[in-house]
């Protein structure tokens, strides 16, 4: 089945009533090996059992940032070629996205108590994840402030592509007035710094979280469509009385 | 007079007779600076300190003061639907109508600075070069305000939706602009990479801000 077909939320509807359960059952069972592994992977030698956090932490951390890229492309979608389930896409992404980005904050701040005796400190990747987590939240604003749903698609997508824009200028500039954390050690040239047995419950988690994405993405989707089905079934309902 | 010169003095005119409109921003610039001391302590040394800070908060915020004003006027009155009808690319229409607020709210903040540093206890001899980073930061900071500015007025919309749509973007400008004000003022890192990235950000915004704000206009009038 071609992507276009998917223009018509009908097909998409049953697509997606036809995945859900295999996505949920998939999601559990990854998320319950990843846990396992996680639980028995062994602490690190100068943090302990904290180290655990990082199987929550990192995973929300690149999905917060994988749900403003999906919103992205969805903005191309609606701006550029007006695919119908576009706008859809981008709005169902941007509740997951701004949470999976709280997750992150939360959880980092949590671990960062014990390892930096502090909860929050100014440190440039914490900051950079609080200012996504602001746009991720100015997005959800035109979202509520909007009256039409078609008109506060077309500005969330906009300001997406805008932000999409800004995010590197805004992470350089963050990375630029103050280092303290620890460079990226997971993907760098010259292989993982992390040793096998914390990478592969980590790797499990990250593909766990990310079908959970996935899976909520596509029940939101699922539930937009059908909340603006009633809607416009209000609309006609409203005239009719009218008339 | 070409359509450029003729809305950039009508902008002027309208912001300059309306409500006193250019000088109702720097007098939020003055009441905020003339605010802090009361927040912070009368410290001079302390003040000198993160007086650059201050500045650059107070003229990021009086920048923000008249931007809802930017579009709404001219959409209640229909002569943002003639602009988005006639000849001109919308884009530059809107680039001109940015043009225009920039001249009539944030330069005279940039004017104001050097005054207001005074009462902060900022050198003298630092007081050009801070005004310099407001006059080449401060383009950005409208640029940018431009697309919030059009986003709310189609889906009309002001004041906070403003304030928070467009804040988060003007936190590499902010940077900046304090790192290249402290660079001057107190040293020792050098005063041009962080000031010529300002200029880099005031140009980008200056190129990508009305592609996306005449974007936003189209898409939300329509």
């Amino acid at each position: 089945m071609p992507v276009t077909d998917l223009a018509n939320p009908t097909r998409f509807l049953t697509l997606v009533n036809r995945v859900l359960p295999w996505l949920v059952a998939a999601t559990c069972v990854l998320f319950a090996i990843g846990l396992i592994r996680a639980m028995s992977a062994p602490d690190d030698y100068q943090q302990g059992a904290t180290v655990k956090i990082m199987y929550l932490h990192v995973p929300a951390a690149w999905l917060g940032m994988f749900g403003w890229g999906l919103m992205s492309i969805a903005a191309l979608g609606t701006l550029v070629w007006r695919h119908p389930l576009a706008d859809v896409a981008g709005k169902a992404a941007a509740p997951i996205g701004a949470a999976f980005t709280f997750i992150c904050l939360v959880t980092g701040s949590l671990w960062g108590r014990p390892t930096w005796g502090t909860y929050w400190v100014w440190d440039a990747r914490l900051t950079s994840m609080l200012v996504l987590l602001l746009l991720y939240l100015g997005v959800l604003a035109l979202y509520w402030t909007a009256e039409e749903p078609g008109r506060g698609a077309r500005a969330a997508a906009i300001l997406s592509l805008v932000g999409a824009v800004n995010l590197p200028i805004i992470k350089f500039s963050v990375d630029w007035w103050n280092t303290l954390h620890q460079p990226a050690s997971v993907f760098r040239m010259g292989g993982s710094t992390i040793a096998p047995a914390l990478l592969t419950p980590l790797l499990i988690m990250a593909l766990a979280f990310t079908l959970l994405f996935v899976t909520l993405h596509l029940a939101i989707m699922r539930n937009e469509i059908l909340r603006r089905r009633v809607r416009s079934m209000r609309l006609v309902q409203a005239q009719e009385l009218h008339a | 007079m070409s359509a450029f010169t003729a809305l950039l003095i009508r902008d002027m005119r309208l912001a300059v007779r309306v409500g006193g409109g250019a000088l109702m921003g720097a007098l939020f610039f003055l009441i905020v600076v003339a605010m802090m001391p009361f927040a912070i302590g009368p410290d001079l040394a302390q003040l000198a300190r993160i007086g650059p800070a201050i500045l650059w908060l107070g003229a990021l915020l009086a920048s923000l003061l008249a931007l809802d004003r930017l579009f709404a006027t001219d959409h209640d009155d229909g002569s943002l639907d003639l602009l988005m009808m006639g000849p001109i690319p919308l884009e530059f229409s809107v680039a001109t109508k940015a043009i225009a607020h920039w001249f009539t709210t944030c330069l005279p903040l940039v004017v104001i600075a050097p005054v207001l540093g005074l009462m902060l206890n900022v050198e003298l001899h630092a007081m050009g070069w801070l005004a310099l980073t407001l006059l080449a930061g401060t383009p950005a900071l409208t640029f940018i305000g431009l697309v919030g500015a059009a986003l709310s007025v189609a889906l009309r919309r002001g004041g906070l939706l403003l304030a928070v749509l467009v804040l988060p973007l003007t936190v590499p400008v902010l940077i900046f602009g304090v790192a290249a004000a402290n660079a001057a003022i107190v040293g020792p890192a050098p005063f041009g990479p962080p000031f010529t990235i300002l200029c880099a950000l005031s140009l980008a915004s200056l190129v990508l801000g009305p592609i996306a704000a005449a974007a936003a206009l189209r898409h939300g009038l329509e």
